[in-house]
């Protein structure tokens, strides 16, 4: 599903290396979890995938499903099945959640050939959907994250995520700031979507979420490198001890 | 004094071809005194602070410069609203297209005819309101439309009109040069909305004049024409009586030159002045220009300016607004914003905001800013799939949203918003 091979990425602005050769490759149906320090480059790689200004690939390749991902705009990686649940998700004063939701999922149509969504079929899904993740209609009216508690934003995510329904989905520390039963409301839904031709790559700094959404392999990033990769016993093993262990050990 | 070489230059050149129009004797008074305004004022020029952002030279010249008619196939703005049509074809009434104008609480007739009455409300009203918005800055192209202004309505509101009257001003002809002038008395405790709407003519002279009384309510929504070539100036004159509503909102796409003046004095307690504008622009040569004046002369009253432009491709916009506390407007609640969104660093956005206070007991703000679009929630809405032209016309509209909630009628609002989404969509 995605292959990432060698990808060097470094800051426009400044002459500043943050992903220094990642490696990585997630199989159709897999699930796979990146642990790692702050500031490792784990948002990095999760903005250069989708398409987000400011960076400059400076070696390596990124193709999902074969195809080249960063020579596309966002909208079209989007559409190419490419999900970026934020870690900050954005407010966006001015425009209602319902609108962005319903553009976003007709342009998506859109660019793959589809008939748009009828407004009385898209409001039955968006409901059913908000509903699952305890999402409420006022919500859903106002503007898009604004005014939304930390967790709300994280659940405004997934409940994106749910009605886009990507093939890839990256979620990056969609797990923080959210309270024990936003957690366990969070994974469900994630759980909901996992299927054979659904792939996702899930960045945490913790291990919690990773007991509601088991992950198949887990890698360590730290600067700005993959530096070891493992099953679901890695994320326990950084729970329990922490980095320093692993990264003495490849250092 | 005399005036400059340059001012009374233009002013001669202009003032050569035109002759004050024949009507009743008090009629004629208004309009030999409104000349002798302009001819001691003298038409404005680059050189006027009060025109520095803006060039009037298109507005004062002896002919109108030409203005290509936008051909277009949409259905009439309003369309939907239950309104009693007027059209107007380059500036010349059109009873052919008009609706029959009986209405309960509405008395509606035409300013040449009013003009020709010798006994005539009109009297009290037409270049009374313009007069006294010439202090403390010249707007001689009033004054001139005043006086050889021959085309318009004179309504009175006696009651709760019900359904508003739509002002169509349809542009037929590449060099038609317009003048229009409108009156509305809204008597004590009457209700009554009035929306206007097209391009005019290739270039458009309208003044506006309404008088509002004791607990009257005057509505206004007005959509400019979206004639890429035409150039218009219009002034609106309002004086409000006590617990008297005055709200007014404009749409403008396009057009090369746009200049709306808006003077409003609070003349009654606990009046209340909203002004709102919402401003598309594209190109450099496409100029609009937001000037308003407001004082505050009487106790517990709120004024509100609501003005957003949206500017691209080296459009000019300029905001001139004023609020004016004068001695003893206590209670005085006042408040300004003006803001652009520039969709590139070629286009430009002039404010001059201003509060001149000689009150001690009032509430006064005022903010103007100016940006660029927020790429961090451009790359969001990209990142959701919805491409980026119409991610930056989802945030245009989010950004014009402040000055279209103006609008108090929904309806009204609605219709304005689907076709600035529907002219954003189609725009490159
Ligand atoms: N636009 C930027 N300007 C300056 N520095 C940046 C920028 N983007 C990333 N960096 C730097 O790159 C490094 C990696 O940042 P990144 O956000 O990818 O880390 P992270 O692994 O997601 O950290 P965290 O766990 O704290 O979320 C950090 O040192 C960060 O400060
Ligand atoms: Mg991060």
């Amino acid at each position: 599903m995605l292959e990432i091979k060698g990808l060097r990425v470094k800051l426009e602005a400044e002459d500043k290396q943050i992903l220094k050769g990642v490696d990585l490759s997630i199989g159709a149906g897999q699930v796979h979890a990146i642990m790692g320090p702050n500031g490792s480059g784990k948002s990095t790689l999760s903005y250069v995938l989708s398409g987000k200004d400011g960076y400059e690939v400076t070696g390596g390749t990124a193709t999902l499903d074969g195809v080249d991902l960063l020579a596309m705009e966002p909208e079209e990686r989007a559409a190419a099945g490419l999900f970026l649940a934020f870690q900050y998700p954005v407010e966006i004063p001015g425009v209602g959640n319902m609108t962005f939701l319903r553009t976003a999922v007709n342009a998506q149509r859109k660019s793959r050939g589809q008939e748009e969504m009828s407004a009385a079929e898209f409001l039955k899904e968006v409901r059913a959907k908000a509903k699952t993740l305890k999402i409420d209609a006022d919500m859903l009216k106002r503007p898009v994250n604004v005014g939304f508690s930390g967790g709300e934003k994280k659940r405004n995510e997934i409940l994106q995520m749910a009605m886009l329904e990507p093939k890839m989905c990256i979620l990056d520390e969609t797990d923080s700031g959210l309270d024990v039963d936003a957690m366990k409301l969070v994974a469900e839904g994630v759980n909901a979507l996992r299927s054979e031709g659904r792939s996702f790559l899930v960045i945490t700094h913790y291990q919690r979420l990773l007991d509601h959404i088991a992950p198949d392999v887990v890698h360590i990033m730290a600067n700005g490198q993959i530096i070891k990769t493992g099953g679901p016993e890695l994320a326990l093993e950084v729970e329990n001890n922490g980095y320093a262990d692993i990264l003495a050990e490849t250092a | 004094m005399a005036l400059p070489k340059l001012k009374s230059d233009v002013t001669e050149a202009r003032l050569a071809g035109l002759t004050l129009p024949a009507g009743a004797d008090w009629a004629t008074e208004a309009r030999q005194a409104a000349l002798g305004r302009v001819a001691s004022m003298g038409l404005p020029t680059r050189r006027d602070e009060y025109w520095r952002y803006t060039d009037p030279a298109a507005l004062t010249a002896p002919e109108a410069p030409a203005a290509a008619v936008l051909a277009t196939d949409e259905t009439p703005i309003f369309g939907a609203v239950d309104r009693i049509r007027i059209v107007f074809v380059d500036g010349v009434f059109d009873p052919a297209a008009s609706d029959d104008l009986s209405e309960t609480g509405l008395e509606v007739e035409f300013l040449s005819s009013a003009m020709s009455k010798d006994i005539h409300w009109a009297k009290d009203l037409y270049g009374v309101l313009e007069a006294r918005g010439q202090k403390p800055v010249d707007r001689s192209l009033a004054a001139l439309n005043t006086a050889f202004a021959t085309q318009g309505v004179v309504i009175r509101a006696t009651a709760k009109v019900a359904r508003p009257v739509n002002l169509i001003y349809l542009h037929q002809s590449e060099t038609s040069d317009a003048m229009l002038h409108n009156l509305v008395r809204v008597e004590a405790g009457a209700e009554v909305t009035l929306l206007e709407n097209g391009p005019a003519a290739a270039r458009f002279s309208k003044v506006l004049e309404v008088d509002i009384a004791d607990r009257g309510a005057f509505h206004h929504v007005r959509a400019q024409g979206r004639d890429h070539q035409r150039r218009a100036v219009t002034h609106c004159f309002a004086r409000l009586g006590t617990e008297s509503t005055f709200k007014s909102f404009t749409l403008t796409v396009n057009g090369r030159l746009t200049r709306n003046e808006c003077v409003i004095e609070l003349t009654g307690d606990d009046s209340v002045a909203h002004v709102a504008g919402a401003c598309v622009g594209d190109g450099d040569d496409f100029l609009h220009d937001d000037t308003v004046f407001i004082t505050h002369d009487a106790v517990g009253c709120e004024s509100r300016q609501v003005f957003k432009k949206v500017l691209r491709n080296g459009a000019t916009g300029v905001f001139q607004g004023k609020i004016l506390v004068k001695p003893g407007a206590q209670k005085t609640d006042g408040y300004q914003i003006s803001q652009s969104l520039l969709l590139d660093d070629d286009s430009q956005f002039l404010a001059k905001p201003e509060l001149e206070i000689y009150a001690d007991d009032v509430a006064c703000s005022h903010g103007s800013t100016s940006g660029a679009i927020d790429e961090t929630a451009l790359f969001y809405l990209q990142s959701r799939g919805i491409p980026r032209k119409a991610a930056t016309d989802l945030l245009t509209l989010a950004f014009l949203a402040e000055a279209l909630d103006e609008i108090e009628d929904p309806a009204l609002a609605e219709d304005l918003r689907d076709r600035l989404e529907g002219w954003l969509g189609r725009r490159r």
